[in-house]
């Protein structure tokens, strides 16, 4: 189990106040989570110590700050058991991951008629890239269903893919209804039709272990500022076939080989895919993220979210007009979104906020899930190494102070 | 600490019990928009009277207690003007009248109703112009 009072003494942001008087209780981590001294230091280190471009100089600071960038990379691939770190791209976020592979693979291999396959579940970010590469290109979407209890209809799956599907792009852990996928699974179905997986991994890879080799995954994204990382890097996770043969998606500095005023040829992965001055203390940060979180082992982490979210689908079932959304605790991660009856969630999260409670609300970028469950918007707590269970008591007793507002 | 300041009696009131809520069957003018922030919509139809003034007023959708007592408040307040007075309607006139203090993204919450209102009236032909074309067809 982890050591939670040690771990809320690494995170600085912990320790302040919202009001006066009002200590930060953060249950917004699955928007962007708080980052421990170790990763803020990490960052300032290499400002005050390192500071160079990459790949670029023969100077001391710059093959240091090369050998930090790429020792990062080489710690992220190992946190997903890539085989090799040239597999993994950096890319700014989970966002920038997903575009790269619609752009370059998708325009290369995505023609009329064919079919890419999504889930209803689906952020925004795994979504609209696809509607955006299947309008250009005269493409099917087609979309998994969610069952009443927020899991995907496995039985829907193999109907859906097709002899025309190309690519199959899901969520492993869905922002809303915290919903655990079956992602191995859902890969082999979509390798047995013929078509690649690309993993959605923004709410994964901050919760439980990762293994792209065991989920044989063809593609994954991630962002960093989600995990304990900062904001401004993620990666893309990639098979090297599919990376060598794609097209590169932006061009510059960094990404080319050789170039003469007739034309240029690539670099070798991962720069190819590279393009410009990367970011650079991002990524040293983003390794210094991994280091943490290996630190804490992410079984240990994945059972903390658990056991907290077991113990808060219970508290906040004693909240009367509360309906939390999507499965059991056992299937899930540690996200849970709520509506309750007669308060819009936009003023639960104000009132909340006043007690220092950061929640969010909204549709969470996920709009057709909202549109399917006929709610505009729910409340979100999610919860992280840092949370307690007093936090959640916290929560508990805030909301019943809302609904007394509400005169509820 | 639990500052309701925000939440004063009559934003309460008015979420509870909205005023103008619904929809007019002969509104010469609907329209709708949203909240990008949260996804709500509000729709709001006027119907206007020969002289040109809102004879009556319709709103509704889905929202916050600052979105909703705001488009009650805004539609009471609004009966009776002109075209060109709606569309001259500001927002400091509107955060007065919900005269709670808000924040930022609160401010966008209280401003939706106005915002679709006055969509819909500059999409309207001026009722002048309107005539001295008829006049001129005559
Ligand atoms: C499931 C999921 N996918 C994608 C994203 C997009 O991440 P980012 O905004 O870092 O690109 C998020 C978070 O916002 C998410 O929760």
């Amino acid at each position: 189990m982890l050591n939670v009072p040690q771990i809320r003494s690494d995170f600085p942001i912990l320790a302040t106040e919202v009001y006066p008087g009002v200590p930060l209780i953060y249950l917004d981590s699955a928007a962007s989570s708080q980052k421990p001294v170790q990763v803020i230091e990490a960052m300032d280190d290499y400002y005050r110590h390192t500071n160079a471009n990459v790949h670029r100089g023969i100077h001391r600071l710059s093959e240091e700050a090369t050998n930090a960038y790429e020792a990062a990379r080489a710690k992220i691939a190992r946190f997903i058991n890539a085989p090799d770190p040239a597999e993994v791209i950096y890319v700014s976020n989970t966002t920038e991951g997903i575009n790269l592979v619609a752009y370059s693979w998708g325009r290369a291999n995505i023609q009329a008629g064919d079919e890419i396959l999504l889930t209803e579940m689906e952020h925004h970010a795994n979504l609209v890239p696809w509607q955006v590469l299947a309008e250009e290109k005269g493409a099917v979407i087609k979309y998994v269903p969610f069952l009443a209890d927020g899991t995907l209809d496995l039985t829907a799956v193999p109907a859906l893919l097709t002899e025309r599907t190309k690519i199959f792009a899901f969520t492993a852990v869905s922002n809303v209804f915290g919903t655990v996928n079956p992602v191995k699974q859902l890969v082999k179905l979509a390798h047995d039709a013929g078509a690649i997986a690309l993993v959605d991994a923004a709410q994964a890879a901050p919760r439980m272990p990762l293994d792209v080799q065991d989920w044989d995954c063809d593609f994954m994204a991630f962002s960093a500022h989600k995990m304990c990382g900062p904001t401004g890097i993620g990666i893309l996770y990639g098979k090297r076939a599919l990376l060598e043969a794609m097209p590169p998606f932006q061009a510059g500095g960094d990404m080319i080989r050789r170039v003469t005023l007739e034309g240029s040829t690539w670099n070798e992965l991962p720069w190819k895919f590279e393009a410009g001055t990367p970011a650079i203390a991002e990524g040293i940060g983003f390794g210094a993220a991994v280091d943490y979180l290996n630190g804490l082992g992410m079984e240990n982490v994945h059972a903390h979210e658990q056991f907290i979210t077991n113990y808060a689908l219970e508290a906040l079932s004693e909240v009367g007009g509360l309906r939390v959304i999507g499965p059991p605790a056992s299937q899930r991660g540690g996200v849970t979104a709520f509506t309750l009856e007669g308060i819009h969630p936009h003023d639960i999260a104000e009132l909340l906020d006043k007690d220092g409670i950061a929640i969010r609300a909204g549709h969470h970028c996920a709009m057709p899930l909202h549109h399917k469950l006929g709610i505009n918007s729910t409340a979100r707590a999610s919860f992280y190494v840092h949370t307690t269970t007093e936090e959640i008591d916290k929560l508990v007793a805030s909301l019943h102070r809302a609904k007394k507002v509400f005169r509820l | 600490m639990l500052d309701e300041s925000m939440y004063r009696e009559q934003i309460i009131d008015l979420y509870q019990n909205p005023l103008n809520y619904g929809h007019l069957e002969d509104a010469d003018w609907t329209y709708e928009e949203d909240n990008p922030l949260c996804g709500d919509v509000i729709e709001v139809d006027v119907k206007l009277d020969e002289n040109g003034r809102v004879a009556d007023i319709a709103w509704s959708g889905d929202g916050c207690a600052i979105s909703q007592a705001s488009a009650s408040l805004l539609t009471d307040a609004v009966k009776g003007l002109t075209l060109e007075e709606v569309r001259n309607f500001s927002k400091e006139e509107l955060l007065e009248m919900i005269g709670v203090p808000l924040s930022m993204a609160r401010v966008k919450c209280a401003l939706l109703s106005l915002k679709v209102l006055k969509a819909g009236a500059y999409g309207m032909p001026d009722p002048k112009s309107l005539h001295q074309h008829i006049d001129d067809e005559a």
